[in-house]
């Protein structure tokens, strides 16, 4: 059986407004697919059009090889977890599980033992008899996603499942998600998220969206240590966006000459330099850049220094000093060739919103 | 008179006995107590006091007039409930949930609507399925008959259906309410799980709908036992209901103690119906 979810140059416009602009990407079956990108990007709008509650006004969606762009919602076989859980109140949490495997008229005498599994696939078999106003965030959000894999989708939606939970619980539900995946190897997965760390953690490629439009698609590891736009850059971890000139054999930074890889950049070109902080290191080295301490921020493990670069401010994430060195003492950064990236100047189209601190 | 009690201030009752200059709290119940009494309580033990006039009970209890009307208040009332719910629920159903242009200004209107004196309906009634009504006119102008074929205003008939288009909007607006408090993603999710939308509306909304379809049953339900100006315009020919028996005892044939008679056991039945709402509703967990 073939899942797989498809999107062929999906356009959803209200009036004038786009929100979601000629998306095309694939869902491998099987796969996980994260959406990331700010509120409004057009990752919701998506999702939705999968689920069927947003009629696309140009483009097609498929499921396992189906065109399903004109079906209603209760005709496509998907199962859905939305960030409110959305559990019905006045049924029981069994109740609630067998609500699908009703509707879609399954075997009566299957249903008691299918919901038992999927209750004991998410760890609330305890619970079945009692409402969902008897449990906590995290257990209703347990009963929806065994709501959800009760009647065996091909296609799970998760439109920012974990937002509504606290950050202990949050990290504790990934690991849950991740354990189910791969207990439902075939089952491919649409992950709407906020939250880079989610992304990072569950995908196995995220697309990243931002003003209706995908901007990048590729493997957490790809897009954290290549990204190709400054919109990736900054949003899928943290980046320090540089403006930079193409030399012969580096980049020329603030008067500074930097040696980085610069691939097929054609020298002369305006160029931007992503460096993550956590790869600045303090003190000489190579490619040192002389700055001043503007701000410094003690993390526990770390510590964040804002240096004010002949006018650009780079961040510097180094393990925790012992003396922190005072505002506006001059400073040594250095980082090494190889972890820098040069982002072609105008593939970004100036998107990086602002200073991104995540 | 409960609020009139709460908003009473706190009175000091230290063992020092201050200035005794502020009233006691419970002179604060004497206002609502006092025009209570007078423009209820005194008229209320008038006429039960009238209704055991000797032999009044026996003779009214045992008129076919009496039991006639009995029978016709309540199954008009029991009629026009259910006709309310259905035609209520199905219609705050489309105003809720189907997004058609113009919805809001429906919902407005309903507000509108509560505000309406009924008469005012039942003469639109008339005007549309009245005898010379515009129904008649037109099956009159295109048959050339002498009369049209739309009669059933004067019978029981049109004061259900007068009650019904009255008072669906008093069942409506608890509705339209509880449907704006419901998450629509339990709908959506609903139907992604495969349930078409009637089962949506069976197992979903009608379930969170019943305490608002409950209360405004029991509203409806107990206004249209005592309504007397949608009997009095439509059916005054044929259909007595009990308020209209008490005019017409009281007003017609000056038999005071037989129409408190009838008063007492209309009253009597609607405070009994508010009393098992509330005991059900309270049950419900509402």
């Amino acid at each position: 059986m073939t899942s797989g979810i498809r999107f062929d140059g999906v356009s959803v416009a209200y009036g004038d407004t786009t929100v979601l602009d000629a998306l095309t990407l694939t869902v491998e079956p099987g796969e996980v697919m994260a959406l990331l990108g700010p509120s409004g990007s057009g990752k919701t709008t998506a999702l939705r059009t999968v689920a069927g509650f947003v009629q696309p006004s140009a483009g097609r969606v498929y499921i396992g090889g189906r065109d399903v762009t004109d079906l209603p919602p209760y005709k496509r076989g998907i199962g859905m977890v939305v960030q409110q859980y959305a559990l019905f109140p006045h049924l029981r949490v069994d109740e609630n599980v067998a609500f699908g495997l009703k509707a879609r008229k399954h075997p009566k005498a299957e249903i008691p033992a299918r919901v038992a599994e999927a209750l004991e696939m998410t760890g609330m078999g305890a619970y079945a008899r009692r409402h969902p106003r008897e449990l906590s965030g995290g257990q209703q959000q347990r009963v929806a996603i065994a709501r959800a894999l009760a009647i065996r989708p091909d296609v799970l939606l998760l439109d920012e499942p974990l937002s509504a939970l606290d950050a202990q619980l949050r990290s504790g539900m990934l690991a849950e998600l991740a354990r189910l995946h791969r207990e439902l190897p075939d089952v491919s997965v649409l992950y709407v998220t906020h939250d880079q760390v989610e992304a990072l953690t569950l995908a196995d490629r995220i697309a990243v969206m931002d003003r209706a439009r995908l901007q990048d698609c590729g493997t957490p590891q790809e897009l954290y240590r290549r990204p190709r736009t400054e919109f990736t850059a900054s949003f899928v971890g943290n980046a320090n966006l540089l403006p930079v000139r193409v030399g012969a054999d580096g980049v020329d930074f603030a008067g500074a000459a930097l040696k980085v890889p610069v691939g097929d950049a054609s020298p002369g070109a305006a160029a931007t330099l992503c460096v993550r902080p956590h790869l600045v290191g303090l003190g000489e080295g190579p490619n040192a850049l002389r700055g001043r301490i503007a701000e410094v921020q003690w993390r526990g493990a770390t510590h964040r220094l804002y240096v004010d670069v002949d006018g650009h401010r780079v961040k510097a994430d180094v393990r925790e000093l012992r003396d922190t060195p005072p505002l506006g003492s001059e400073v040594t950064l250095h980082f090494a060739p190889e972890d820098a990236v040069l982002l072609g100047s105008g593939v970004g189209d100036g998107t990086a919103p602002g200073v991104n601190d995540g | 008179m409960a609020s009139a009690r709460a908003a009473a201030p706190p009175v000091v009752t230290a063992a020092g006995r201050p200035r005794r200059r502020t009233a006691p709290t419970w002179a604060w119940a004497l206002p609502p107590v006092a025009v209570l009494g007078l423009v209820f309580l005194y008229p209320l033990g008038l006429v039960v006091q009238e209704s055991l006039a000797p032999g009044a009970y026996a003779d009214v209890l045992a008129s076919a007039s009496f039991r006639d009307a009995l029978v016709t208040t309540v199954w008009l009332a029991v009629g026009a409930t259910v006709g309310c719910l259905v035609l209520g629920f199905v219609l705050a159903l489309i105003v809720a949930f189907v997004p058609f242009p113009g919805a809001k200004a429906v919902s407005r209107f309903i507000d509108v609507f509560l505000s309406f004196p009924s008469f005012l309906i039942t003469l639109a009634l008339l005007f549309v399925y009245g005898t010379v009504g515009m129904a008649n006119g037109l099956w009159t102008g295109a048959t050339g008959a002498a009369e049209g074929p739309f009669r059933f205003l004067t019978t029981p008939w049109g004061v259900l259906l007068a009650e019904i288009t009255y008072f669906t909007p008093f069942v409506m607006r608890p509705l339209l309410a509880a449907f704006s408090q419901l998450d629509t993603a339990q709908l959506e999710v609903a139907s992604s799980l495969g349930a078409r939308p009637a089962r949506i509306v069976r197992k979903v909304i009608l379930p969170e709908a019943l305490p608002a379809l409950a209360a405004g049953g029991s509203l409806v339900l107990v206004m249209c036992l005592n309504e007397f100006g949608i009997v009095l315009f439509t059916g005054a020919k044929g259909v007595t209901t009990l308020p209209m028996l008490v005019y017409s005892k009281a007003i017609l044939e000056s038999d005071y103690a037989a129409a408190c008679v009838v008063a007492v056991v209309n009253v009597v039945i609607s405070v009994g119906l508010y009393a098992v709402y509330r005991v059900v509703s309270r049950r419900a967990g509402a």
